[in-house]
């Protein structure tokens, strides 16, 4: 179970605070989804649920630890833009590595064609790199994935396409998600429960 | 107003050492657009839908190649004509903020685009101020630097860039993505009544739902070609033409939320024959041999030997 109990957290002492008392658990193979208007926090509760940012008050724990300082974390963030998760010096495929070894069969699923593991990231497109960025950390040692407008920047089919996979890898393996997302219809879809923050 | 026919673009990129390869980023691409009307542009990442804004705009980089035919106001848009329009009869309503220089207020960063399509500095300064109090933005935005706006201030200012010149083709490139539904709404009105005031209007985007909003017609890109030219309503009543745009269409989760499998050609080795082929339902030998061209059908148009009315 990934749990935030009552997560506190602001962006400067002086500053309002972006997240209030917000607690929500997601169990193992459940989808969750978070909807909630502009500016009341989504991305801040997604950065604070997988370590990105250390809550000001509460905690995070997966099975009651806290998160490992080091190594990889079971508790993984996709963003939705996808040039700010890679290291833009290394070529695709040291990227994907960061993953684990490369699974052939979950690239050609997702479409990631041989010949951009050679290339730099300025060489692929927003919703190609947005694939890599996915692909990369659906492997065994990831347990929970926060989505955070995961597929905004996709085109409908794709979008499709790439739930499919994510979600038919999530059921097998029994991984917690967590969708955040602007677009109601997506999470109907999605999701087994939806908080309205 | 605008018409494109048989647009192609192919960037020449060096490979290893002197060989040269090819990349066909934009075949046989055919687009008109109308004084008063929203054209929404749709497709995948990749499909070209930017280029053909870098295109109109003269901005493709130096290895780029274009063939076909472009026309603006009844005459070729050549290179030479493109750089004098752009920016004053044609102009681009940019994604983000990030397109503004970071180290200057917004209003004058508006101002003087209004100054460079031939207004003094003082009209310059009245149609701005004119157009934020439209746009419902406070006095003090005209003294705030990019970062201190809000996303949905941030829309209204990139507007404002295109309202203040006397453009009379907006091009908007993914103005939607990322923003909360009530900004997405406004920003469409707002593309909405710059159509109505009688300018030509292309809506670049992925969003095929927050297109149909405001959109009289629709191009469907793929593989940087059209496939089909629809009106709006078409989507809402069954009539949509080729097999991509259908399944577009159902792949939204508010429909079926079902995608077909595969993706677009490789640009570098296009395939012979309809570029939609090997993700088709309908393919037949014809297909796999022949590229269809593009053809009228029941009000619109279509690239595909099977498509029916």
């Amino acid at each position: 179970m990934l749990k935030g109990d009552s997560l506190w957290f602001r962006y400067g002492p002086q500053l309002p605070w972006t997240v209030q008392n917000i607690s929500l658990a997601v169990a193992p193979g459940e989808v969750l989804g978070i909807m909630a208007p502009s500016g009341y926090g989504k991305t801040t509760i997604g950065k604070l649920l997988s370590g990105y940012l250390p809550a000001i008050k509460g905690a995070v724990s997966v099975n009651g630890r806290s998160l490992p300082q080091k190594g990889y974390c079971p508790v993984q963030l996709v963003f939705q833009n996808p040039e700010l998760a890679v290291n833009p010096r290394w070529r695709i495929r040291q990227i994907l590595q960061e993953g684990g070894k490369l699974n052939l069969a979950q690239l050609a699923a997702f479409g990631i064609h041989p010949n951009w593991l050679s290339r730099y990231p300025h060489e692929l497109s927003g919703g190609e790199l947005q694939r890599v960025a996915i692909s990369r950390i659906l492997n065994s040692a990831t347990r929970y994935i926060i989505a955070d407008e995961m597929t905004a920047m996709l085109d409908a089919n794709t979008q499709a396409l790439i739930w499919q996979i994510v979600l038919d890898f999530v059921k097998k393996q029994q991984i917690g998600l967590v969708a955040i997302s602007h677009e109601q219809r997506l999470l109907e879809r999605l999701c087994d429960r939806i908080l309205n923050l | 107003m605008l018409s494109l026919s048989n647009l192609s673009v192919t960037f020449t990129q060096y490979d290893r050492g002197l060989r040269r390869k090819q990349l066909r980023v934009i075949t046989d691409l055919n687009l008109d657009v109308q004084a008063g009307e929203v054209v929404a542009v749709v497709g995948a990442s990749g499909s070209g839908k930017s280029l053909l804004a870098h295109a109109l705009l003269g901005i493709l980089p130096q290895n780029a190649v274009m063939s076909g035919t472009m026309t603006f106001q009844g005459e070729p848009l050549t290179p030479h004509r493109c750089r004098l329009l752009r920016g004053k009869a044609i102009v681009l309503i940019p994604q983000s903020v990030g397109y503004l220089d970071p180290l200057m207020t917004v209003g004058p960063q508006v101002q003087r685009v209004a100054q460079l399509t031939g207004r003094t500095k003082a009209a310059a300064k009245t149609a701005v101020k004119k157009t934020f109090t439209r746009y419902g933005l406070p006095a003090k935005t005209f003294d705030l630097y990019p970062f201190q706006l809000s996303g949905g201030m941030a829309r209204r200012v990139l507007v404002s860039t295109a309202v203040v010149t006397p453009a009379q083709l907006v091009i908007a490139d993914e103005p939607t993505p990322g923003l909360h539904p009530d900004v997405v709404s406004e920003t469409l009105t707002h593309l909405r009544e710059l159509a109505d005031a009688g300018r030509g209007v292309i809506l670049i985007t992925h969003d095929i739902a927050a297109a149909l909003k405001i959109a009289d017609r629709v191009a469907v890109f793929y593989a940087g070609t059209t496939v089909e030219i629809a009106a709006g309503r078409d989507f809402f009543t069954g009539k949509l033409r080729h097999p991509y745009t259908q399944a577009l269409w159902r792949s939204l989760p508010q429909n079926e939320f079902l995608p077909v499998p595969g993706n677009q050609p490789n640009l570098e080795q296009l395939p012979q024959g309809c570029l939609f082929k090997d993700r088709c339902p309908w393919v037949d030998d014809l297909c796999r041999e022949e590229r269809p061209a593009l053809r009228e059908l029941n009000d619109g148009w279509v690239r595909c030997f099977h498509a029916e009315g």
